[in-house]
């Protein structure tokens, strides 16, 4: 079956002063239809800009150098901005992290629902208004008439946030991408807005990219887990896999380091050191200085991705016995 | 809305009384002599002394201030002392001459300044950025006079396509426009740079903002992304600044009035001060000071209406 979103190894780099430096270092992943994938990772491991670059809205420095991007089986990649420009907010939607910041101040929440609308549809502007009530409506905001004069700042951050994903959904996107939707919300209103966003992807069948950092976030909306270190794709597997067999150490880590209320015993564990610079030179594994298991063979080479079930992979020299070689570069559905 | 322009109005009077208090006291502390001026080298001291009393100048100062201000509420801001032309009539005669000449340079300023501003933003650091913030520092740094001469100099002089000065034909009519050119132009050219630097910063800041990434992420085109979500959130800073402007313009231009020999309220009173002539000069001196107050509130309620933050209720 052919993928909705089939990224193979991107390469995204940014042009600074140091010269090119690599963000993303040959990420490779795929999303079906009415599935969610999360991409959990530190900040700065280049889950954003991987979001970006499907979108095509990398800053201006940015750029993809190598790989593919194929949606619906359209590579993206070498498409005009132009030709970008008309899947954006219509068949690819993204919502972001800061519902405070995100929303233009000096237009109406009217005005912002109903631009991707007149962008993207032939709808006259009685049609394009009880559209923006219907989706409104459908994200939880009662009152739909009056929100749609509303101005931003007049909202909560939960209810801009709600304003934000009815935007995103109001051209039918066949692919969200969420960056950290509910980063910036109270907890209660966290709940609901994954809620929201589980509930339209199994209404509308989107697929849904999901960045967090949050491993709560994942475990509540993951189909699939993708977790990233310093622009490597380390470990990728579904979500019951992910938590119940973590294989990467930096997965392991990154588990440790949730609080857990149930077992009065945990102990929180942070993984040491921080997320390399883009421009540390670093031989072998990029994990390995901060790995507590890493070995000589880990300081040299840099290791390929060992298949531990049919959709688990680790790229970690330690389960390198349990794969062969010939399976270690299977693309993984 | 109602509230803000009552206070404002308030805030003016006490401004007004500030300001006519200072020019009355430093005009009469000030060494000089209105009536040797109107006497003249030949009058005597008795000639001196009734010129004096016909014109009150006997009276203790503080007498003098609040006559003044009686007349001043009751609308009468006086006579001059060179030609007994009351002050409303030398200020009224005048006044159209800068109000054409600070509205034109406003129209070059803007219409010059935003656009360069913004296109530098979005194409920072490109030939065109460079180039424009280097003729805007040019801008601010030339002085005016200097400018007013060489455009009289190649437009007037050499070329001749522009009057010399004046302002005299009606600004609808062609005359009244070429004569426009030149001092508008003269005076524009530092606030454009002004505006043009303050459009650039405040569109640099507002392009990296989290709203237009949301903007591009619903599809909306790369121009409608610059002149329609980012511009409006970009123009309070230029507002104000055009603001600002328009109230040292509205209060006359010394300089480029003499240049163009435009008979303006600068001029009025640099010939006012000149000849000691008190009336006429608290007369400009109060109406620079309302204008200036009215643009400034007036800028406050444009904010109210590009800003839905922004609510003085």
């Amino acid at each position: 079956m052919e993928s909705l979103l089939n990224v193979q190894n991107l390469v995204t780099s940014f042009r600074t002063a140091d010269g090119k430096l690599p963000a993303v270092r040959g990420v490779s992943f795929s999303v079906q239809e009415g599935e969610t994938l999360c991409i959990v990772g530190e900040s700065g491991c280049g889950k954003s800009i991987t979001t970006l670059s499907v979108m095509g809205l990398l800053p201006d420095n940015g750029e993809i150098s190598e790989g593919s991007i194929t949606f619906q089986g359209e590579e993206l990649t070498h498409k005009k901005e132009e030709e970008m420009r008309k899947h954006r907010g219509n068949d690819i939607s993204m919502i972001f992290q800061e519902p405070m910041t995100a929303l233009n101040p000096v237009f109406t929440v009217g005005y912002q629902m109903m631009e991707p609308l007149h962008l993207h549809t032939k709808l006259n502007k009685k049609e394009k208004k009880s559209r923006a009530v219907e989706l409104l409506t459908q994200v939880g905001l009662s009152d739909a008439e009056k929100v749609l004069k509303k101005y931003p700042h007049e909202l909560s951050g939960g209810m801009r946030q709600r304003v934000m994903i009815a935007i995103a959904l109001a051209c039918n996107p066949s692919l969200l991408i969420a960056d950290e939707p509910t980063t910036a919300l109270d907890v209660t209103i966290q709940a609901q807005i994954l809620d929201l966003i589980d509930d339209l992807k199994r209404d509308l069948g989107m697929g849904v990219v999901m960045v967090t950092h949050d491993m709560g976030v994942v475990a509540e909306v993951a189909d699939r887990v993708m977790v990233m270190y310093a622009g490597h794709v380390v470990e990728t597997g579904t979500v019951e896999e992910i938590f119940e067999n973590p294989k990467h150490p930096y997965t392991k880590g990154l588990l440790a380091s949730v609080p857990n209320v149930d077992d009065e015993e945990h102990s929180l564990e942070a993984i040491p050191g921080s997320l390399p610079n883009l421009n540390e030179k670093i031989s072998g594994c990029r994990f390995h200085p901060r790995c507590p298991f890493a070995t000589e063979k880990c300081k040299e080479e840099d290791p390929p991705r060992f298949q531990i079930s049919n959709q688990h992979q680790s790229k970690c020299w330690l389960h390198e016995e349990a794969t062969t070689n010939e399976s270690r570069h299977e693309a993984y559905s | 809305m109602v509230g803000l322009i009552m206070k404002r109005f308030l805030q003016l009077l006490l401004l007004l009384v500030g300001i006519s208090f200072l020019v009355f006291m430093s005009m009469h502390l000030a060494p000089g002599d209105p009536a040797t001026i109107i006497g003249g080298p030949t009058a005597t001291e008795s000639d001196l002394q009734a010129i004096r009393t016909d014109l009150g100048l006997d009276k203790p100062v503080l007498v003098q201030y609040f006559d003044y201000i009686r007349g001043v509420v009751q609308g009468d801001l006086g006579f001059s002392f060179q030609n007994n032309q009351s002050v409303s009539e030398a200020i009224t005669s005048r006044f159209p001459q800068t109000l054409n000449l600070a509205i034109a340079s406003m129209i070059v300023a803007i219409v010059i300044g935003v656009p360069a501003g913004i296109i530098s933003a979005i194409k920072q650091n490109s030939w065109f950025d460079v180039s424009s913030t280097t003729v805007a520092l040019a801008g601010i740094s030339i002085p005016n006079f200097w400018l007013g001469a060489m455009l009289i100099l190649i437009f007037s002089v050499e070329l001749q396509w522009l009057p010399v000065g004046g302002l005299s034909a009606p600004f609808w009519t062609i005359e009244g426009m070429k004569q426009l050119i030149l001092p508008a132009i003269t005076l524009g050219t530092a606030s454009a740079a002004m505006i043009a630097r303050m459009s650039r910063s405040a569109m640099l800041e507002v392009i990296r903002a989290d709203y237009i990434r949301t903007a591009r992420a619903k599809g909306v085109k790369r121009n409608t992304v610059v002149w329609v979500h980012a511009l409006r959130n970009a123009m309070i800073p230029v507002i104000t600044v055009i603001g600002l402007n328009f109230g040292f313009l509205l209060g006359g231009t010394i300089i480029t009035e003499q240049v163009f020999a435009i008979n303006g309220v600068g001029r009025l009173m640099i010939d006012a001060i000149a000849a000691r002539d008190f009336p006429v000069v608290q007369g400009t001196v109060l109406l620079v000071a309302t204008l200036f107050v009215v643009v400034n509130l007036l800028v406050d309620i444009i904010y109210a209406f590009v800003d839905p933050r922004i609510s003085y209720d």
